[in-house]
């Protein structure tokens, strides 16, 4: 008879792990909704809010849940509204800012892809609230890398000009993919718990898909190795700051209040 | 003829037969159609280009618009008129390939493109305060609410085309200054509350406009406004429900409610537009149908609602004049500042050149992603020509 290993993660600790995707979704949902009334036509202006609200509406569920096992009493909002950034644990991707539409789907294109392999992950969850969310998120992943990618294609091989900004978009957005994949100490033991997904495990099949999609938009994958990290760990680039003071400018002027 | 229509030489005629697949898949912007299906029946479908194809959208942005498709005879008629006559008499509906005057066509085209430009350019001001929404649930209800007013403006420029014009060429106009839109988005957000009372005094009189224009006498206008009218109501519901927020709240917010209310009241009932005396389209489109009630009686209507909701708000009108008229059981108010009204009207609004150059911005950032798009379509179409 073997002694089963005792992979129990503390509560907290589940929470802080839940805390890390909530703050990539509310991240680049804000980017996002930054470039409404600003897309190229109408029926980009659905899609672009649409997908922000997605985003926003994940990070609200996954706040929810984390408010109610972290140390301490707080909220959904509050976790949104009162962390700094170095509190904030999103990846570096998402808070890039962007110049156009190409950076808008090239970095939406390379996150969704992840995504849609960390929801299909969590959606066998052995936390039954995370899997439950995981199933909503996979949906809507699917949803979003199908849009992503279709522009990526259609763009890279559109016009010269359309290829050459998608192509200049993929050089500014690539090195913040590698520490999509990084794995901590904390990821390791979530998923080792059967709570969470350990994203070293995701790498192989996000690398296909995106070279995929890249090969056959006719663009090509940065020879650059160099590769950013440190979001996980609070160590930002400077985009992150401002946009966090713009988006919690109201909530810090007016403390403890109800709107 | 209105500037707003395309011209047509005499006699042009389109050839609608025999159209090649390339031509007919270059009109519908090279996309396949799902639900609605376009196929070769002589493509065999690699699964490669299933890949491809099967998820492209269908971009208006494309459609090479033929304007006169839906018009069967557009020169004077006898017998289209009597028809026409009969259903405006009748208070039917006049559809898109009925026999209508010229006049009504144009009158038509331009309330509902003013319509569409009002529900695209008032993103803006909503917009200015996603970023920055005190709660990630009122952030998430005014994307919503933004990404609505998008769906609305497409569905009012899409039932415009039904008239012979395209989306386009109405956006055109509209970022030359060509056509309006609702003069109330000249008007600059300068605080969360503005989003309270944009949803209740702007949506809120749009919304009394509305309902009458279910009865309008072009079909697909009026069904257009029993879709939008039950989003709008949402949207002053979620007005109300931030106001209430603040007016419940601290004296901080209630100061910004009420200043907010300052700002708003007048600019609010300037959006039914100038007296009927004033106004220079009123009678023609009442006689068509198209309006159904009077500037002035609408604006009345809006404020005998509105005033007993700012009273239970407890928000105080700015209108040192305003009274109950227990004769008529109606709210009287004090005269609207017609200078500031037209000033805004002509152009001379606080945000006016900025809502337009920043929809004109947009268009043109956007002109290599269209470019880029088309011609992917192009090589699709060119791809599919080869192999058929």
């Amino acid at each position: 008879m073997t002694t089963k290993e005792d992979t129990t993660i503390a509560t907290g600790q589940f929470g802080v792990y839940l805390i890390r995707h909530a703050d990539d979704n509310l991240v680049l949902g804000q980017r996002l909704a930054e470039y409404v009334t600003r897309a190229p036509d109408l029926e980009e202006e659905l899609a672009v809010a649409n997908i922000a609200l997605d985003h926003i509406g994940l990070a609200t569920h996954l706040f929810t849940y984390a408010a109610t096992l972290v140390d301490g009493d707080t909220s959904a909002d509050d976790l949104a509204m009162l962390r700094s950034e170095r509190e904030y644990s999103n990846v570096l991707l998402v808070e890039q800012p962007h110049d156009g539409f190409g950076d808008v789907m090239v970095r939406q294109f390379l996150f969704d892809a992840y995504q849609l392999l960390l929801w299909q992950a969590l959606s066998t969850s052995g936390d039954s609230t995370l899997s439950g969310i995981a199933q909503r998120a996979e949906r809507e992943a699917t949803y979003h890398l199908r849009h992503s990618s279709n522009w990526l294609i259609r763009l890279g091989d559109g016009t010269s000009e359309s290829h050459s900004r998608m192509q200049q978009s993929i050089n500014r957005m690539w090195r913040f993919t590698g520490e999509l994949f990084e794995s901590d100490e904390l990821d390791v033991a979530v998923a080792a718990s059967g709570v969470g997904a350990d994203p070293v495990e995701l790498e192989g099949a996000w690398r296909a898909c995106v070279a995929d999609v890249i090969d056959e938009a006719t663009l090509s994958i940065p020879e650059d190795p160099y590769q950013a990290s440190g979001g996980r760990s609070g160590i930002h680039t400077e985009h992150l700051g401002p946009m966090l003071a713009e988006m919690q400018s109201l909530a810090r002027s007016y403390p403890g209040l109800s709107w | 003829m209105s500037a707003s229509l395309p011209s047509r030489k005499r006699g042009q005629k389109r050839e609608r037969q025999g159209r090649s697949l390339r031509e007919v898949l270059r009109i519908l912007g090279g996309t396949w159609i799902r639900g609605n299906r376009l196929e070769n029946p002589a493509e065999p479908r690699s699964e490669g280009k299933k890949k491809l194809l099967a998820n492209e959208r269908s971009f208006v942005m494309m459609i090479e618009f033929d304007p006169w498709s839906t018009v069967k005879n557009r020169d004077i008629d006898d017998e289209g008129q009597q028809k026409f006559d009969d259903i405006i008499a009748a208070d039917e509906k006049v559809e898109p390939r009925d026999w209508m005057p010229e006049g009504y066509r144009a009158t038509v085209i331009r309330q509902m493109a003013q319509h569409a430009h009002s529900e695209v350019i008032g993103m803006q001001p909503e917009a200015n305060w996603i970023l920055r929404a005190p709660t990630l649930l009122r952030k998430s209800i005014l994307i919503a609410k933004v990404q609505d007013e998008a769906g609305h403006g497409l569905y009012l420029y899409s039932a415009t085309e039904t008239l012979g014009v395209s989306r386009h060429e109405l956006e055109d106009l509209l970022h030359r200054g060509r056509q309006k839109y609702s003069s109330i988005f000249n008007y600059p957000t300068l605080s969360w509350a503005d989003m309270g009372t944009i949803g209740w005094l702007v949506d809120g009189a749009a919304i009394v406009n509305q309902i009458v224009l279910q009865g309008t006498s072009y079909g697909p206008y009026s069904r257009a406004m029993v879709k939008i009218c039950k989003e709008e109501s949402f949207h002053a519901r979620q007005g109300f429900s931030i106001l209430m927020a603040l007016t419940s709240g601290s004296d901080a917010q209630k100061a910004m409610a009420q200043d907010s209310m300052d700002r708003w009241w007048w600019p609010a009932l300037m959006m039914f537009g100038p007296h009927d005396s004033e106004s220079t389209h009123t009678e023609e489109s009442m006689a068509w149908k198209i309006k159904r009630m009077s500037n002035d009686d609408l604006r009345q209507k809006f404020i005998d609602q509105t005033v007993p909701q700012a009273h239970y708000l407890g928000l105080k009108i700015p209108d040192p004049e305003l009274r109950f008229d227990s004769e008529t059981e109606q709210w009287r108010t004090g005269e609207i500042d017609w200078d500031e009204f037209w000033a805004v009207v002509k152009g001379d609004g606080p945000l006016n050149r900025e809502r337009i150059s920043h929809k004109v911005r947009a268009w043109e950032d956007g002109a290599w992603v269209r470019a880029g798009a088309s011609a992917y379509a192009d090589k699709q179409v060119e791809m599919l020509d080869k192999s058929a």
